[in-house]
C-alpha cells in the first residue's frame, strides 16, 4: 500500500489533531504559515503514507484528501 | 344555504383555523383560552383536513413549535391568554425577523403579573408596540364579535402569508368566552405549494439550500434586512387599515374602542342618542396598522373623544398621535379584569367631555 | 513512487462530503464540532437522504452550523431546537429532521423542549455536543462542568454545594420511553470518530423506521475555553471527562444497556 494526502494548506488551521492520528508519523506541522497565520500540516514523510485516511477523518475542518494505490507484489 | 352554529369565540377562532386550512396547531392551557385547543382536541382535525394538533410543554415551546412548522411554509398556530403570551414574545420576535408567517391568537386576560383570569385589554402595547425585542412589528387584528373570532383566522392566514409576518389576533377573555351565532365558511385546502424562495422542504437536487434565521453578525447586512422589514411595514400601513364607523355621520362626541369594548359602547350610543347626545363610534379592526388616518379625518367634527379601553389608557396613546391637538380626548378604562357597563361608558362621557 | 501517481482520481479513498460547504468552519482549531459536522453529513449523503432532511441549529458555538451543512436549515432560539424540530417533524412527518446542540442549549436552557421532546419519542435526531463549557460567550460555567473545573464563572473550580452538579442529560433522557437510540461519543480519534459515525447512522435509521427519538451525545473538547492547546485538551478529554460522561450505547432500539 502507498498512500498520499492533499492539505488545503489554507484551511488548515495547524491543531495537528491529524499529527497525533498518523500511524506513520507522516505529518509534520510546516515552519511556514499560511495566510492565517497557522503553521499548516504537510506530509513529511510521505513515503511512509499507507494511505489510512486517519489524519482526515479526525481533521476538525475536513482539509485533508486521502489517495492510495495498491501495489503490485 | 348558510352553515349557521353557536359557538364560543374560542371555539370559532378553532373552527376557524380548521377551515381556513391550517396546518398544525400548537399550544399549552392557560385561563381564559383552552377551549381552543380543547375543541381542537375534541374535533381531531387530523381526520378532517389532516391538520395537527399538539399540546405543548410550555407557551415557549408551543411558539417555537410554531416558527418550527412556519419554517417549512406551512399555515401554524397558536393560541394563549396574556402570562403566556408574555412568555411566547423571544419566539415572536425571532419569527418576525426570520419574516415567518403564523397565526397568533391573545385572549387577553388581567394583569400585570398573574392578574387575574377576567377579561382586560391591557396588552395594547405588548401587540401593537412590539412586545419582544427589536424593530418589528405585528399586525394585530381585534376581533369584536364570535363571528370575528372565526373569520379573522382566514384573514389571518392571508395576511401573514401576504406579508411573511406573525399576525396577532388580539381578543379577550369577554369574546373568547361568550356565545353567539357565527356563519361558517366552507372548508378551505391545507397548504400544497411551497416557495422555494424562502420555504424549508429539504433541499432539492441541483438547488441551493434554504437557510431561515434572523440571525446576522454583519450589522451592516442586518441594517439592510431591517430596512427591508420597514419597507415591508410601510407597505402594510398602506394598505391594511381596517376599521369600523357606527353612527358618525351626525355625531359630535366619538368612542374610539375595539374588541369587547366596541360592542359595549355601540349600547352606550344608543343610551346616548335616547338622551340626545349624539356618538359615533370608530371601531379599529387592525390594532397595528392602526387606522390613524380616518380617524384625524373624523376629529376635527368632534366636540370630543373618549377613548375606551379595558385598561389604564393604552390606545388612547394612539388617538392622540393621530388626531394631534385641537380635538378633547380622554380615556376610561376599567383595569385588572373589570368589564364596564354601558351606562358607565356614557357616564364618563358626560363627565370627561361634556360637564368638564 | 512518485507522488503524483498515487494523486489520481482513481486512487480517491476520502475526501471532504460535499455537503459540507465550503465555507472555512468557524470554530477553534482543533475544535470537535468541525469533525462532528462533518460525519453528519457523510450520514446523511450516504442515507441519499439530502434532499428531504431539515436541520435544526442551536444558540452556541454551533449557532452558524447552517453556513456549513449544505441542507435546508433553520436556526433556533436558545435552548428551543427540539421544540422546532417538532413543530417541523410534525408537519413534515416524513422528512428527516434533527436538531445540532451544545451543553448550554440542551442541557440548561433547553431542558424541558429536550426532555418533553424525548418523552413523546420525537421522531427526530438530537446531536449533543458535550464540551462542559459555554464556548461562544467565552468560556463560561455550563451544566455539563466536571466538580472542581474551572471556568471563567468558577474561576475557583465548580464548587458543588453553591454551583451544583454536573449534568447526565443523555443518562436522563435514556430513561423515557419515548427514546429509542441513546449513545454517548467521541471525536478525537480515527476510532472514535467512525464510532460516532456509525452512531448517527444509526440514530437516522432510527427515525427511518418511526421508532421515538434518537440521540447522540458527543463529548468533545473546548481548547479556547478549556486554555489548552488542541492535542492537549484531547488529552485532558480522555482523562477528565470520559471517567464522568462514559463512553458508549446506553439504549438501544428501546431497551437500556446493562448497568444503565
Amino acid at each position: 500500500m502507498k498512500g498520499a494526502i492533499v492539505v488545503d494548506i489554507e484551511k488548515c488551521k495547524g491543531c495537528e489533531v491529524c499529527r497525533v492520528a498518523c500511524p506513520n508519523d507522516v505529518i509534520a506541522m510546516a515552519h511556514e504559515v499560511n495566510h492565517k497565520g497557522y503553521h499548516y500540516a504537510f506530509q513529511e514523510h510521505q513515503e511512509d503514507c499507507v494511505g489510512c485516511a486517519n489524519c482526515a477523518v479526525v481533521c476538525p475542518d475536513g482539509v485533508i484528501t486521502v489517495y492510495k494505490i495498491k501495489l503490485s507484489d | 344555504m348558510k352553515e349557521l352554529k353557536l359557538m364560543k369565540g374560542n371555539e370559532a377562532a378553532a373552527e376557524g383555523a380548521i377551515r381556513a386550512g391550517a396546518d398544525g396547531y400548537f399550544g399549552y392551557p392557560i385561563t381564559p383560552q383552552s377551549e381552543v385547543m380543547e375543541y381542537l382536541m375534541a374535533e381531531q382535525p387530523e381526520k378532517r383536513t389532516g391538520m395537527v394538533v399538539l399540546q405543548a410543554e410550555s407557551e415557549l415551546a408551543a411558539i417555537n413549535m410554531v416558527y418550527g412548522a412556519a419554517s417549512t411554509g406551512k399555515k401554524a398556530m397558536t393560541s394563549s391568554s396574556s402570562p403566556g403570551i408574555s412568555l411566547m414574545q423571544e419566539g415572536i420576535s425571532y419569527l418576525a425577523g426570520a419574516e415567518l408567517p403564523c397565526l397568533i391568537l391573545n385572549v387577553v386576560r388581567g394583569g400585570p403579573g398573574l392578574g387575574t383570569i377576567q377579561p382586560s385589554q391591557a396588552d395594547y402595547f405588548q401587540s401593537t408596540k412590539g412586545g419582544g425585542h427589536g424593530d418589528y412589528r405585528l399586525i394585530v387584528l381585534a376581533p369584536s364579535s364570535v363571528q370575528e373570532m372565526f373569520d379573522f383566522a382566514f384573514l389571518g392566514f392571508d395576511l401573514a402569508f401576504k406579508y411573511r409576518n406573525p399576525v396577532l389576533m388580539l381578543s379577550d377573555g369577554l369574546i373568547g368566552q361568550m356565545m353567539e351565532k357565527v356563519e361558517l365558511r366552507e372548508q378551505l385546502p391545507r397548504t400544497t405549494y411551497f416557495d422555494r424562495s424562502w420555504t424549508l422542504t429539504g433541499k432539492p437536487d441541483g438547488q441551493e439550500r434554504n437557510i431561515v434565521t434572523s440571525l446576522d453578525l454583519d450589522a451592516s447586512r442586518q441594517e439592510v434586512h431591517n430596512q427591508h422589514l420597514q419597507e415591508k411595514y410601510r407597505k402594510c400601513q398602506a394598505n391594511e387599515v381596517r376599521y369600523e364607523l357606527l353612527n358618525t355621520e351626525d355625531a359630535e362626541y366619538l368612542f374610539v374602542a375595539y374588541g369587547s369594548s366596541a360592542r359595549i359602547c355601540q349600547k352606550a350610543i344608543q343610551l346616548g342618542r335616547e338622551e340626545g347626545i349624539k356618538i359615533g363610534l370608530l371601531r379599529p379592526i387592525t390594532l397595528w396598522p392602526y387606522p390613524a388616518k380616518p380617524l384625524a379625518e373624523l376629529a376635527p367634527g368632534m366636540k370630543g373623544i373618549l377613548s375606551v379601553e379595558q385598561s389604564a389608557g393604552q390606545m388612547v396613546e394612539d388617538v392622540r398621535l393621530s388626531v394631534g391637538c385641537g380635538v378633547h380626548i380622554e380615556h376610561f378604562g376599567r383595569m385588572g379584569g373589570m368589564i364596564p357597563t354601558p351606562e358607565e361608558v356614557l357616564e364618563n362621557l358626560k363627565k370627561l367631555l361634556i360637564t368638564k | 513512487m512518485d507522488i503524483k501517481d498515487i494523486i489520481k482520481p482513481e486512487n480517491l479513498v476520502y475526501q471532504k462530503t460535499p455537503l459540507m460547504t465550503d465555507k472555512p468552519l468557524s470554530y477553534c482549531p482543533g475544535c470537535g464540532h468541525g469533525t462532528a459536522h462533518r460525519i453528519l453529513m457523510e450520514v446523511i449523503e450516504e442515507m441519499g437522504i439530502q434532499s428531504e432532511t431539515i436541520g435544526v441549529a442551536p444558540v452556541g458555538c454551533s449557532v452558524l452550523a447552517y453556513d456549513f451543512m449544505n441542507v435546508d436549515m433553520v436556526g433556533a432560539s436558545h435552548g428551543r431546537a427540539p421544540a422546532v424540530a417538532t413543530g417541523i417533524k410534525r408537519c413534515w412527518p416524513e422528512k428527516f429532521v434533527y436538531t445540532y446542540q451544545g451543553d448550554g442549549d440542551l442541557a440548561a436552557i433547553g431542558t424541558a423542549e429536550t426532555i418533553h421532546a424525548c418523552n413523546r419519542g420525537e421522531n427526530i435526531t438530537i446531536i449533543f455536543i458535550n464540551n462542559g463549557i459555554y464556548g461562544m460567550t467565552g468560556g463560561q460555567m455550563a451544566p455539563t462542568t466536571l466538580k472542581g473545573m474551572k471556568t471563567s464563572t468558577s474561576p475557583y473550580g465548580r464548587d458543588i454545594e453553591t454551583m451544583g452538579n454536573p449534568l447526565k442529560m443523555t443518562e436522563l433522557v435514556a430513561q423515557l420511553p419515548g427514546t429509542c437510540y441513546v449513545t454517548r461519543q467521541s471525536v478525537h480519534s480515527p476510532r472514535n470518530v467512525r464510532r460516532a459515525k456509525k452512531a448517527i447512522r444509526t440514530a437516522f435509521e432510527s427515525q427511518k423506521g418511526k421508532k421515538g427519538t434518537s440521540l447522540v451525545e458527543i463529548v468533545s473538547n473546548c481548547n479556547s475555553g478549556w486554555k489548552l492547546e488542541p492535542v492537549a485538551a484531547n488529552d485532558w478529554m480522555v482523562e477528565n471527562m470520559f471517567p464522568f460522561f462514559p463512553l458508549g450505547d446506553i439504549k438501544v432500539d428501546g431497551k437500556l444497556v446493562n448497568n444503565q
